[in-house]
């Protein structure tokens, strides 16, 4: 079982061109990604975003045009009211390839979670089961 | 919703390169003796023992008996509350992904 790493692959029904945009112009990365964010994408620099009380900051850590961007963050879940700055962070990779027949094919790969302190990822674990008694309490608010 | 007490002892007991590895080892090989887990580690057998009463002791790990050896094996339930955070992570991923894909095919 790995704890450090998750990866997800997924084919876009897009020119590479296209995905590159979306992934690595703020703005656009922004839109789909749901986040307001502050700047553009420059290696070294830190962009800084956010979506309801939730904040985030990215770290860019490499960009290779229309193959790879990568940066660094603290990981989900967020709480509002915490710093995390002396925390490590995990590093987010999008790998662009063609796929067969057309479109992109993409990787997303977030790495170090094992970095993560023990309290922090226990306090994650707790927010998640808590989160979803909630989700089903709403559900079983809505249902009623 | 299930209260998680111990969540800090279980990710303290999965945070060492020694113990990942061991928990590894039971998930591909099965069960395993302490003498055959020691093997080509170079950790001794008494660290092992002491990696696997920590696993044990938030339990990752159970001993059972197998004819008259003594065999440790992993307890797949309770590494799976484990896996969850990722889970959870990975989910908010699956959910960014799915935006995406909207995004970049709507033309």
């Amino acid at each position: 079982m790995n704890t450090d790493r998750i990866e997800k692959r997924v084919v876009l029904r897009a020119p590479r061109s296209r995905v590159w945009r979306a992934i690595s112009d703020a703005k656009e990365f922004g839109a789909w990604f749901r986040l307001t964010l502050d700047g553009a994408f420059v290696a070294g620099k830190t962009v800084r975003g956010s979506h309801d009380n939730f904040k985030v900051e990215m770290r860019v850590e490499r960009i290779e045009p229309e193959r790879y961007f990568s940066y660094r963050w603290h990981p989900y879940p967020k709480d509002s009211s915490r710093d995390y700055a002396e925390e490590p962070m995990t590093l987010v990779e999008f790998t662009l390839e063609d796929a067969e027949g057309g479109g992109t094919t993409l990787t997303i790969v977030e790495s170090g979670f094992d970095r993560i302190p023990l309290a922090r990822r226990a306090e994650a674990f707790r927010m998640n089961t808590e989160g979803w008694g909630g989700q089903i309490k709403n559900l079983a608010a809505y249902v009623a | 919703m299930s209260r998680s007490p111990n969540a800090a002892a279980l990710f303290a007991a999965l945070g060492d390169a020694t113990r990942l590895s061991l928990l590894r080892r039971l998930s591909v090989e099965g069960p395993l003796s302490i003498t055959r887990l020691s093997e080509g580690t170079g950790v001794t057998r008494q660290a092992v023992t002491k990696h696997l009463n920590t696993l044990g002791n938030v339990g990752l790990v159970r001993h059972a008996r197998r004819g008259r050896e003594r065999v440790w094996e992993l307890e797949r339930r309770r590494l799976e509350k484990a896996r969850a955070y990722l889970d959870h992570v990975a989910a908010q991923w699956d959910a960014a992904a799915d935006r995406l894909k909207a995004f970049v095919e709507q033309g």
